[in-house]
């Protein structure tokens, strides 16, 4: 089987799960008790305009007709319209999306510039004292919470030494990059902390195996046996573990996004349940979904084309 | 290591062992010790917590709003004028309330949607598959958001949230155990001898195959209250006067700049218990798990 | 002498929690050029180690406490670490038991050929190409220039048994350690391997210390062989001398245990009564007295110093002329 077989019998893999999330997503917001159309009217709500809301919502059709016109929609691009900001919930995403994008990338960037080297210094120097600093200090990290980190270093280096913005973020790429900095190291930190330990823990495993024994008995340089040999092969398993915890980032966006003031869709998500927007709600919960099944399939393609012995 | 034929030497090296295997413990492996007193602390605070508070953590008084840390309020004082050492000596309470729950009732009730599962196999094996991919296509927040977003926020609410995703991931370990374990031969010996299913599964899977479950349920307190502390930060959990430390984190926020002492010692807080059961955890599972050699 | 290698009380100890195991204690052989040196013992008799030694491989919590280990004259645990890596792949090979795990996984065995080539000898990548592709042909891999494209898991055991013994040679060493390379195979393929290995070692006039735990591989092979237990040498000798003259209760043993296939009478196995060793806990004397029939009180406090029986045949047992003469 060749790649783009595979790649294409994945994706539709997914469309079974994804049916079953839009199902759900669906039946979530009719389980919401008390009446949209007059959440939506507040103040205004009269038995007219409510049966009239409820008529364009096509709320009085039975419900097999309304799951229907849902999926219909989606395909139309029409998720509905947001209750806090009235526009168009699909320009809401289109608006937002990228950023928490932008940060979920630069923050996994940032996680594994950093977790190699340091991966690599503890493995080498196993068990002495820099090994045990760098296992204390992420094992410090794991165990705060992420907004906290954020909050601590917003203290430190936007506040006192004013290196970072306190929130929002800037319009060119450079900007973002400089803006998005703190938010997206804090979002970062714990994927660091899990990524060293696993790549720490392979490559450990990997220095004592036979292979490397043999490498040395071909009498290759110890600079050639810990890039080709060693790090190679971790990082062969240390790109499953990134697939797992992308998630984590994309879930760690909605606490970070709120910490940081960033108009990204985890943001947007919070203050659509404090606000009651059901639609923003029903259609951010369909988008994560769908994003987490997306990079589910990336890692996996990607990694099939990583190690050989994955038979397609 | 096989043992020297000889009967004399055979008794002198397991006692030996036996002894060095305690001291060696403690040499080797000091967080647990560190861990165990900890966490113990951390009980009784939780305990007794707030009993032994100098001041009434809701009470508010306008004439002592936002003071530094001092003599008086070892702490300092938050935007009522509200105590923050005893705000979070009373969190304890809420804190590891959170994160005792949260773990005790998906752990009970995911093992043993995991062992029937793992054991029966069938419908219900298919349906717990169907419901571990769903909630794995999810992060974990969004999931239990959207949960709040239903029931509303709120502590109850919170909790009912919290358990309903957390025993997913207990009925998965489980069931991947017993998958496995159904066909080892102590089963199969069970079966022949005639035992019955419930039995087999209760005295004698069971015990064999709840480590991995427990280890996990070590990080899982942890990971709770990091999720139970978030949650209050964004004002979906605990709601606000409760002295909960999230929720105090997200009051001090406004005042980073005049008053940062309001955030950093319930997070400091959050982060003590973190590290504590770390550490417990960190030991139990080198106790639990063969070492590697 | 014209001794290629020669090791001279070489000793190799492990600190583990149990206590130290002496892997290899106070062990002395020679090879001569061209000649094939069988290393015998069971698991734990400190073959591996030897060999392990004498490439320098050994790790913590291993270490090479004393001895020397002459090549060509020079004591190669005296060398500096880039004096090894010269030595290495280059002069003295090594190929291992199993080779699913020896060869990189995620490699393709090409590379893997040419890494070594390239590092020994300052030659061009197609030139190191080529080479590889002829070293797969003369170990008998069929369609070589196909196969060199090929990751390790595409090839069957006796396949990946014959590229490690490719990349051993790719640098025509003097000695080559074969550390238990037919144990993980199956008997018609063994045969095939240590036929291989035979032609080679002629064509190349290389020496060849083998190590097995299989008497009649040894038979087959070797010229001269040492028995190992416990870490000591018990018996050093000829191939033939070893096999009819054998003056060691250990050697004995091992010869009583295996079917001989000649005679038609019904013939009686007499294995070795007792357990393995714990190298931890080694009894005074020689560590053999648990399992020997022939010990005595005096062997309690035997030295395993290795004496004369004639000419090119030693014995580490202390008793041996009583006991056969």
């Amino acid at each position: 089987m060749d790649k783009v077989t595979y790649i294409t019998g994945r994706l539709l893999q997914m469309i079974p799960t994804v049916i079953v999330i839009t199902v759900l997503v669906f039946l979530i917001v009719r389980l919401i008790p008390g009446d949209p159309a007059v959440t939506y009217l507040g103040i205004r709500a009269t038995p007219e305009k409510i049966a009239d809301l409820n008529a364009r919502w096509g709320l009085d059709k039975p419900i097999y007709v309304q799951f229907g016109l849902f999926v219909v929609n989606i395909f139309k691009g029409d998720l509905g319209e947001s209750l806090i900001s009235r526009i168009p919930v699909i320009d809401l995403i289109k608006m937002r999306l990228p950023l928490t994008l932008f940060m979920a990338a630069y923050a996994a960037i940032i996680a594994v510039l950093c977790a190699v080297p340091l991966s690599l210094v503890a493995a080498m120097n196993k068990d002495k004292f820099i090994d045990q600093v760098i296992r204390a200090v992420f094992v410090t990290i794991l165990s705060t919470p992420g907004f906290f980190i954020g909050i601590l270093l917003l203290i430190v280096f936007s506040v006192k030494l004013q290196l970072f913005p306190v929130g929002g973020v800037g319009a060119t790429f450079t900007a973002k990059l400089r803006d998005l900095f703190l938010p997206s190291l804090t979002l970062g930190l714990g994927l660091m902390a899990v990524l060293t330990r696993n790549l720490r823990d392979g490559i450990i495993g990997i220095l004592r195996s036979e292979h490397v024994v043999f490498a040395h008995a071909k009498g290759l340089s110890e600079r050639l046996i810990m890039l080709r040999h060693v790090l190679r092969n971790a990082m062969v398993s240390g790109l499953t573990i990134l697939g797992i915890y992308m998630s984590w980032l994309v879930g760690g966006a909605v606490i970070i996004e709120t910490v940081f003031a960033l108009p990204g869709i985890g943001y947007t998500m919070v203050q659509a349940i404090l606000g009651r927007d059901y639609p923003t709600v029903q259609a951010l919960t369909l988008v994560f979904g769908i994003l987490v099944s997306l990079i589910y399939l990336i890692t996996d393609v990607v990694y099939s084309f990583l190690d050989p012995r994955v038979s397609l | 290591m096989t043992v020297a034929a000889l009967p004399e030497q055979n008794k002198l090296v397991t006692r030996k062992s036996r002894w060095m295997s305690l001291t060696r413990l403690w040499k080797r492996n000091p967080a647990i010790i560190l861990g165990i007193i900890l966490v113990t602390a951390i009980i009784f605070l939780a305990i007794f917590g707030p009993s032994l508070v100098p001041y009434d953590p809701i009470a508010q008084n306008y004439k002592v709003r936002l003071q530094p840390p001092s003599s008086q309020f070892i702490f300092g004082t938050d935007k009522f004028g509200r105590d923050i050492f005893s705000r979070i000596m009373t969190g304890f309470r809420i804190d590891l309330q959170i994160g005792i729950v949260c773990v005790i009732f998906p752990f009970i009730f995911g093992i043993f949607i995991g062992l029937i599962s793992g054991y029966y196999g069938g419908f219900l094996d298919n349906l717990l598959m169907r419901i571990v991919d769903i909630s794995v296509s999810f992060p974990f927040y969004v999931l239990v958001i959207a949960i709040l977003a239903i029931l509303g926020r709120g502590v109850l609410n919170m909790y009912v949230a919290l358990i309903m995703v957390g025993w997913i991931a207990y009925a998965k370990i489980i069931r991947g155990e017993v998958l496995v374990a159904k066909n080892m031969e102590y089963v199969l010996a069970a079966r022949a001898l005639g035992y019955s299913n419930g039995r087999i599964l209760l005295n004698h899977l069971l015990p064999n195959i709840i480590s991995p479950a427990i280890i996990f349920a070590m990080s899982d307190v942890i990971m709770c209250i990091m999720e139970g502390s978030s949650l209050g930060f964004l004002g979906l959990g605990v709601q606000a006067p409760a002295p909960e430390w999230g929720v105090m984190i997200a009051d001090g926020r406004e005042f980073i700049t005049q008053a940062p002492w309001l955030s950093i010692f319930p997070g400091l807080a959050i982060a003590l218990v973190g590290i504590s059961f770390s550490m417990l955890g960190d030991g139990l599972s080198s106790l639990l798990r063969p070492t590697d050699r | 002498m014209g001794d290629l290698l020669r090791v001279e009380n070489l000793k190799t100890y492990f600190k583990t929690q149990n206590g130290v195991i002496k892997a290899v204690d106070d062990v002395s052989f020679s090879v001569t050029q061209g000649e094939v040196l069988g290393l015998v013992g069971e698991s734990g008799s400190g073959k591996s180690m030897t060999c392990r030694s004498i490439m320098r491989l050994i790790a913590h919590p291993g270490k090479i406490v004393s001895g020397k280990i002459w090549f060509q004259g020079e004591d190669i645990l005296s060398w500096p670490m880039n004096r090894l890596v010269n030595y290495r792949g280059a002069q003295v090979s090594m190929i291992l038991q199993e080779p699913m795990t020896a060869l990189n996984p995620v490699q393709t065995v090409g590379l893997q050929i040419e890494e070594t080539i390239i590092q020994h000898e300052r030659i061009s990548k197609n030139s190191a190409r080529d080479r590889s592709i002829e070293l797969f042909r003369k170990v008998g891999i069929p369609a070589p220039e196909r196969r060199i494209k090929e990751y390790p898991h595409q090839f069957s055991g006796g396949m990946r048994q014959r590229v490690m013994i490719a990349i051993a040679l790719a640098c025509r060493p003097k000695v080559l350690l074969a550390d238990e390379p037919t144990t993980a195979l199956d008997v018609t393929i063994q045969d095939q391997i240590i036929r291989l290995v035979e032609a080679l070692q002629d064509e190349m006039g290389m020496s060849v210390v083998w190590v097995t735990h299989d008497l009649g591989v040894v038979a087959q092979l070797c010229d001269r062989v040492a028995v190992m237990y416990a870490g000591h040498i018990m018996e050093l000798a000829d191939v033939i001398e070893l096999f009819e003259n054998s003056r060691h209760p250990y050697t004995r043993g091992l010869l009583e245990s295996i079917p001989s296939g000649e005679t038609r009478e019904v013939q009686k196995l007499i294995p070795i009564q007792g357990q393995p060793p714990d190298l931890c806990n080694l009894p005074a004397g020689c560590p053999f007295i648990p399992r020997c029939r022939y010990s005595d009180k005096s062997c309690t406090s035997a030295d395993l110093t290795l004496r004369e029986v004639k000419p090119g045949h030693l014995s580490a047992c202390k008793r041996f002329e009583e006991i056969w003469n």
